[in-house]
């Protein structure tokens, strides 16, 4: 057994003329909560359907669970609840009826302790009173939850969960949370998709990048925020002073994050000024403020947040993906 | 072990059959099945015989013998309305799973891909059995109702008591029971191909009438020993003293042919497929 839940070598999947994904190597650890982020179109999904066997890799590799896909289809996805692109189930049959269907479907799942199975994943996403509720009645958020109870029937040692929040409301966001920290304080290895970055930021211990069907960047956290620039943010109504000064100090300063909101505003109102610290120690750049008289009301240095990192790998705007 | 696996085969095959008919459109279809009998009774029972030689063959049978309402609902129902019933749920099979999206989760439960075929093409098979059935008892049961019942004359002029007419009733489902297991594998290869059902269940139904159309053509003679309707109406031998099992036989082998060719092409097919639904 390596130390990785999924681990992947030159993984890569063609559409006719397109790389979906294109070579990744991706190593997801045991016991981590894995955040695995990239824009839309980007490849996740194609990714995350090659780990579970639905789509056969163009070339390349993937273990999960220590053991080859698609060939341990059979053995290694009892162990792996998943949910891919959403929930789906069929709309004329109950919540409950629709779970016990697919824990029909799994030939490890024991049939006499199926319906204390099915009723025990309902209670854990707060679905009880809907168990009997045919799907089609259901809510989007009440499936989401749904195909999460879905991925919680037995025991697992692996949980692919793509977009798990998309359509919660904020109590559902945080119960999810809560769910995913759980499971990964019992030993569960946590693999989830996702492009709401405060999420990731809240639950992930490790992420991966993903931008147009490369894997631009993995490895924990820390080092994936400790990676980017530091950058200061200084409160002061001397805004052309304190520019100066810090291009003195050989700071990149930010272009004026726009006028005073009122023209006829106080002159002295505080205004932001940002600028990128490469070598220079924060307090060279206070004590170089203060000696000449710029009015520092607030200073902080901070590495970038998750999103800046997030916007500098995978490019801005809206055609990010070729 | 292997005890435990082939228990929970028999539960997916059994959550299957729930599913199929619990659903509303599989009763419907059902329900459909079981009027023709009914408006056959009823209209006879209002309207009298229509003199010999006129309408479906045995309809001039009915006012002596109610049994014969089952037979005739059979004829009746085989060129379209059983086709068309079977190209519903087996042109669903695959497809309707890939459209509701649930395909993907049945696959990584896992159900494996043989196995949910497998599966899939036996409650097909069993809906077949259902649909048969549902016209003969029905006939039976409406022809009891509505006219007088006794022995049965056979085609061969013998009579037999009315506890053999209902086996060979029963026979008779059988029968239309196994002819129609060749177009149920088409529909569940058509099924693999596509994640629209609709098209799947157009294309088999379509598949039912154009081999009738071909098989009521002459100059294609040589083709019609292959076309999985060619033995279709050949239950009547069932109705002959002493029972002629060889077009029985015929029927079983070339339906069986069927099931080989085309559930071989769904194998080949769904075992490779991206799901991408």
């Amino acid at each position: 057994m390596t130390g990785f839940a999924i681990e992947t070598a030159g993984l890569s999947k063609r559409f006719r003329a397109q790389m979906a994904v294109d070579g990744i190597d991706l190593a997801v650890p045991s016991g981590s909560v894995f955040g695995f982020l990239g824009p839309n179109g980007s490849g996740k999904t194609t990714t995350i359907r090659m780990l579970l066997g639905l789509v056969a890799a163009s070339s390349g590799s993937a273990r999960v669970l220590g053991t080859d896909m698609p060939r341990g289809v059979g053995s290694v996805l009892p162990r792996v609840g998943a949910l891919v692109e959403g929930p789906a189930f069929l709309p004329f049959l109950s919540g409950a009826a629709n779970l016990r269907r697919f824990d029909a479907a799994d030939r490890s799942a024991g049939g006499r302790s199926r319906p204390a199975r099915v009723a025990d994943a309902l209670d854990r996403v707060g679905l009880s009173h809907a168990a009997d509720k045919k799907v089609h009645a259901y809510s989007l958020g009440m499936k989401q939850r749904l195909g999460l109870a879905n991925a919680l029937l037995v025991p697992r040692d692996l949980l692919v969960l793509d977009e798990p929040t998309n359509g919660l409301d904020p109590q559902g966001t945080r119960e999810v949370r809560n769910l995913i920290r759980s499971l990964a304080g019992d030993g569960t290895t946590v693999f989830v998709s996702s492009h709401l970055l405060a999420e990731v930021e809240q639950i992930c211990t490790h992420v991966g990048v993903m931008r147009a069907g490369r894997l631009v960047t993995q490895g924990t956290l820390d080092d994936f925020r400790s990676t980017g620039a530091v950058s200061v943010r200084l409160q002061t109504p001397d805004v052309a002073d304190a520019r100066a000064v810090l291009a003195r100090l050989g700071l990149t300063v930010d272009a004026p994050a726009g006028t005073p909101a009122r023209a006829g505003g106080p002159a002295d109102a505080t205004r932001l000024v940002t600028a990128r610290l490469d070598a220079t120690p924060p307090e060279a750049v206070v004590a170089a403020l203060v000696a000449a008289g710029v009015r520092v009301r607030g200073f902080e240095a901070a590495h970038a947040s998750l999103e800046q990192r997030f916007v500098e790998l995978t490019g801005e705007g809206f055609d990010v993906v070729q | 072990m292997r005890a435990e696996r082939r228990g929970s085969t028999a539960a997916l095959f059994g959550s299957e059959l729930l599913t199929l008919f619990r659903r509303r459109r599989t009763v419907a279809l059902l329900a459909a099945l079981a009027l023709i009998p009914v408006l056959i009774g009823v209209a006879i029972r209002l309207a009298g015989d229509a003199g010999s030689g006129r309408g479906p063959a045995f309809l001039d049978q009915i006012t002596n013998n109610g049994l014969f309402v089952g037979v005739t609902a059979i004829i009746v129902a085989i060129p379209l309305f059983l086709p068309l019933t079977i190209g519903v749920v087996a042109g669903d099979t695959i497809a309707g799973e890939a459209s509701h999206g649930t395909l993907r989760y049945l696959l990584i439960a896992p159900a494996g891909r043989l196995r949910l075929l497998a599966v899939k093409y036996l409650s097909a098979g069993v809906f077949c059995l259902a649909a048969s059935l549902t016209v003969v008892v029905v006939g039976t049961l409406v022809g009891w109702a509505l006219f007088p019942i006794g022995p049965v004359t056979l085609l061969s002029g013998s009579t037999v008591s009315v506890g053999e007419g209902l086996l060979r009733l029963l026979g008779i489902a059988a029968y239309v029971c196994v002819s129609l297991l060749g177009l149920s594998a088409i529909g569940l290869f058509l099924s693999t191909l596509t994640t629209v059902p609709v098209g799947a269940m157009a294309a088999t139904a379509i598949l039912a009438v154009v081999a009738q159309i071909i098989g009521a053509l002459p100059q294609l003679d040589w083709l019609h020993p292959w076309l999985f309707s060619e033995h279709w109406l050949g239950f009547a031998d069932l109705l002959r003293d002493p029972v002629q099992w060889a077009s029985f036989a015929d029927n079983a082998l070339l339906q069986a042919g069927y099931i080989l060719v085309f559930g071989a092409l769904a194998c080949g097919r769904f075992l490779t497929k991206d799901i991408l639904s």
